[in-house]
């Protein structure tokens, strides 16, 4: 297990990044949907990132992050041939893809990074797929080269109006749910209202909508609860029962308050990394 | 016979931090004793001719035998003596519940104090100076040459696996362990704080077998980045299975996803493997309250508490549903606590969190407990007092009420047969699961119990799997 950083490539400048890391007993096992946790030095905490894509053949992940805090920031650092300390996985239960017609899925900030994976499931399996991604300006777009290559309708809104609709996903969702009946399922990825609203949009049109979640994690494989999230009222463990759950369950009030938690000393962590970085 | 020149009705105290000093760092508590004080705890052994204690303890170490030596200042023979049958000896004089095991047996204790063979046990595996790998796994100067052509693997690190490579590595066969977390040690790592049990004394069993050819494979999960079966594919002879029972048990009660209400697993891996006690040095951040509720009358409720204190928490209770005398927690732990500044709320049990406006704890409210008739365990079963209850404001919840097994690798296994509760079912004999050359041991083959059980399991799988080899 090398963990070595084969490729970086700055996908948005200073903020999203996309990194290529050697770990073939990962990559043997990763499907869509699937996760990893990173620790990134000896002093490091253990954070939780989706496999945006894999290659069997060379034994590699690929991971793209936002920098948000610490430890993303402290990811920036790295270079093509650095090592990451720890990485763990794959983790979660993969995506369900089975061949059903037209999969719709959504993808918001570097949650595209994300749906691409599984939109690929989907369009390996057969699935006629609908991408529709959204950011507030054209620069920030992520994937819509890749998500072009297998996606026979790849539709865009951005807040400012730059490219495709101006506007929300939400929008061009209800729409192309409108004009087409036989939708088998969405699956949104992004932050979280944008998930929530994505369902809010889903509900009167009766359609299976998969949400993945971001919850808080710790170890990742079921030990302690960090993770947990109310889906219908049961209380499920992100980490090993999803993270994918029924967008249509999800409370997702509960989640918003428990990733917050951290904020005080996420800040006091930021700041101190801002100290010693410069 | 009573030895009358050297009996004493009292056992050699041991030394520790003052209560208020200590409830205030991470340092080991209780200091260890010197090798007067050991020498003269050794001399009130009576060295029964049928004793007792060898009995109570799970994996029967000749404790007489090694007292004796120990008597005697003979160091080196004291710990070759225990290396016989216990691979973790530093680890099992901290953390095991003696009072139940071989003090508990002790004829001493009849009348007087028990002789302190915990304390003994740690002064021996503490102060023994090894000159090898070898001397330090098995006590003795040579070990069997490295036999290239066998293999096993374990799953999971913590103390049977730990036993299971120390066995194997012993006799030559060379053991890879997987671990699903980044450092090695299980239970004793992420569980057990530092003030109990140093990381320094697992790091260093850890190195020994590191030298003795065991691998250490850290951020393999058993059932997602392994199976069974790969293993078996890879050409490993036989696997041992033990992944502990690590899936933490909650209430069901209301409010029970507020913010600030932890699983004892959640907030004891925070601090004591991500540090968090340290933080902002490390990364992993320790949860803040000034009220804190531990549930729960076991060791990791009284843990959880000790460490609460730890992080300048102004008042930690702990609420058990039944009194002081039913707790499961070991005697000395809950007098440690006591000492510390841990208040007991006792004879009460939650009925529901609740929060502020912003969903973040604020208090929990407690049904009051009587107790009635004693139940199948011969404890008195708690009951409820009709109508009465009580608020106690706190701002965290840690909730330590035991764990289950961890379904992770248990449904990636197909054929591996499981109890009603989740738990592998293993030949008591043997160790072997009902897939053949698996075996399994420790929490995840009997439900959560004690490290040293754990090590007897894992020691009588390593014997039928030398058996089978051949070694």
């Amino acid at each position: 297990m090398s963990n070595k950083i084969l490729t970086k490539k700055a996908l948005i400048p200073g903020q999203t990044s996309m990194l290529v890391i050697d770990c073939p007993q990962i990559a043997k096992k990763a499907k869509p949907g699937n996760f990893v946790i990173l620790r990134i030095h000896e002093k490091g905490e253990r954070v939780p990132l989706t496999i945006a894509d894999t290659d069997h053949e060379a034994g590699t992940i690929t991971i793209v992050y936002l920098v948000v805090g610490k430890s993303s920031a402290l990811l920036e650092t790295l270079n093509e041939g650095d090592i990451i300390l720890d990485v763990c996985g794959p983790l979660g239960k993969p995506t369900h893809i089975e061949k059903s017609g037209t999969v719709i899925c959504v993808g918001g900030g570097t949650g595209i990074a994300a749906m691409h994976h599984i939109a690929k499931g989907h369009h390996r399996a057969g699935n006629h797929v609908v991408a529709i991604v959204g950011a507030r300006s054209k620069d920030l777009l992520l994937f819509c080269t890749e998500l072009d290559c297998f996606c026979p309708e790849l539709l865009i809104a951005t807040d400012d109006g730059s490219s495709g609709h101006k506007g929300f996903v939400t929008d061009v969702l209800r729409e192309r749910l409108e004009k087409d009946k036989n939708v088998s399922e969405v699956v949104a990825i992004g932050p979280v209202p944008m998930m929530e609203a994505v369902s809010k949009v889903t509900k009167p049109f009766g359609v299976k909508t998969t949400v993945s979640l971001n919850s808080i994690m710790v170890d990742g494989v079921g030990m302690c609860g960090a993770c947990r999230c109310n889906i219908g009222g049961e209380t499920k463990f992100a980490c090993v029962d999803g993270p994918e759950f029924d967008g249509h369950k999800v409370d997702f009030n509960e989640l918003r308050m428990r990733l917050a938690q951290y904020k005080e000393q996420e800040n006091v962590s930021m700041d101190l990394f801002r100290r010693d970085h410069g | 016979m009573v030895n009358k020149q050297n009996f004493t009705p009292t056992r050699t105290p041991m030394p520790e931090q003052p209560a208020n000093v200590r409830n205030k760092n991470f340092s080991e508590v209780a200091l260890g004793y010197s090798k007067e004080e050991a020498m003269a705890e050794a001399a009130r052994c009576l060295q029964c001719k049928k004793p007792l204690c060898q009995k109570g303890c799970p994996v029967e170490i000749d404790i007489k035998e090694f007292i004796k030596h120990l008597a005697d200042g003979d160091i080196p023979s004291a710990y070759r003596t225990i290396k016989e049958t216990n691979a973790l000896p530093a680890v099992c004089g901290r953390v095991c519940p003696q009072e139940n095991q071989c003090e508990g047996s002790c004829i001493l204790g009849k009348k007087y104090e028990p002789v302190a063979i915990g304390r003994l046990e740690r002064f021996v595996a503490d102060t023994f100076d090894s000159d090898s790998a070898c001397e330090m796994i098995t006590g003795h100067t040579a070990c069997s040459l490295p036999n290239e052509q066998f293999k096993v693997a374990c799953i999971g690190s913590g103390p049977s696996s730990l036993t299971v490579s120390g066995y194997l590595a012993a006799r030559g066969v060379p053991v890879t362990v997987y671990e699903a977390l980044h450092e090695v040690g299980g239970v004793l790592i992420y569980g057990i704080p530092e003030f109990r049990l140093p990381k320094s004394i697992v790091a260093r069993e850890v190195g020994a077998l590191w030298s003795k050819g065991v691998t250490f494979m850290p951020n393999y999960v058993g059932g997602k980045t392994l199976t069974v079966q790969d293993l078996f594919d890879d050409g490993f002879d036989a696997v041992f299975i033990g992944v502990g029972a690590g899936l933490p048990w909650f209430l069901n009660i209301p409010g029970e996803n507020l913010v600030g209400v932890y699983s004892s697993n959640e907030y004891l891996t925070r601090i004591n493997l991500g540090r968090a006690y340290d933080f902002p040095k490390f990364d992993t951040p320790a949860p803040k309250a000034r009220n804190v509720a531990v549930i729960g009358g076991g060791n990791v409720a009284m843990d959880a508490a000790r460490t609460a204190l730890r992080l300048g928490a102004d008042n930690v209770y702990i609420t058990y549903r039944r009194t002081k005398e039913e707790m499961p927690a070991r005697l000395e732990e809950l007098h440690h606590a006591i000492e510390e500044g841990v208040q007991l709320e006792l004879l009460t049990s939650p009925i529901e969190i609740n929060g502020d406006e912003n969903s973040h704890v604020k208090s929990m409210t407690l049904q009051v407990m009587e107790l009635g008739e004693p139940d199948d365990s011969g404890r008195r079963r708690p009951v409820p007092v009709k109508g009465k209850t009580k608020e106690l404001e706190v701002d965290m919840v840690i909730l330590a009420v035991g764990t289950g097994a961890n379904p992770v690798l248990l449904e990636a296994t197909p054929g591996l047969d499981l109890n009603k509760w989740g738990y592998i079912v293993t030949d008591a004999e043997t160790g072997e699961t009902s897939i053949p050359n698996v075996y399994a041991g420790g929490d995840i083959a009997g439900g959560s119990a004690t490290v040293i059980s754990a090590m007897g399991a894992g020691r009588r799988a390593a014997k039928t799997i030398a058996d089978k080899l051949g070694v």
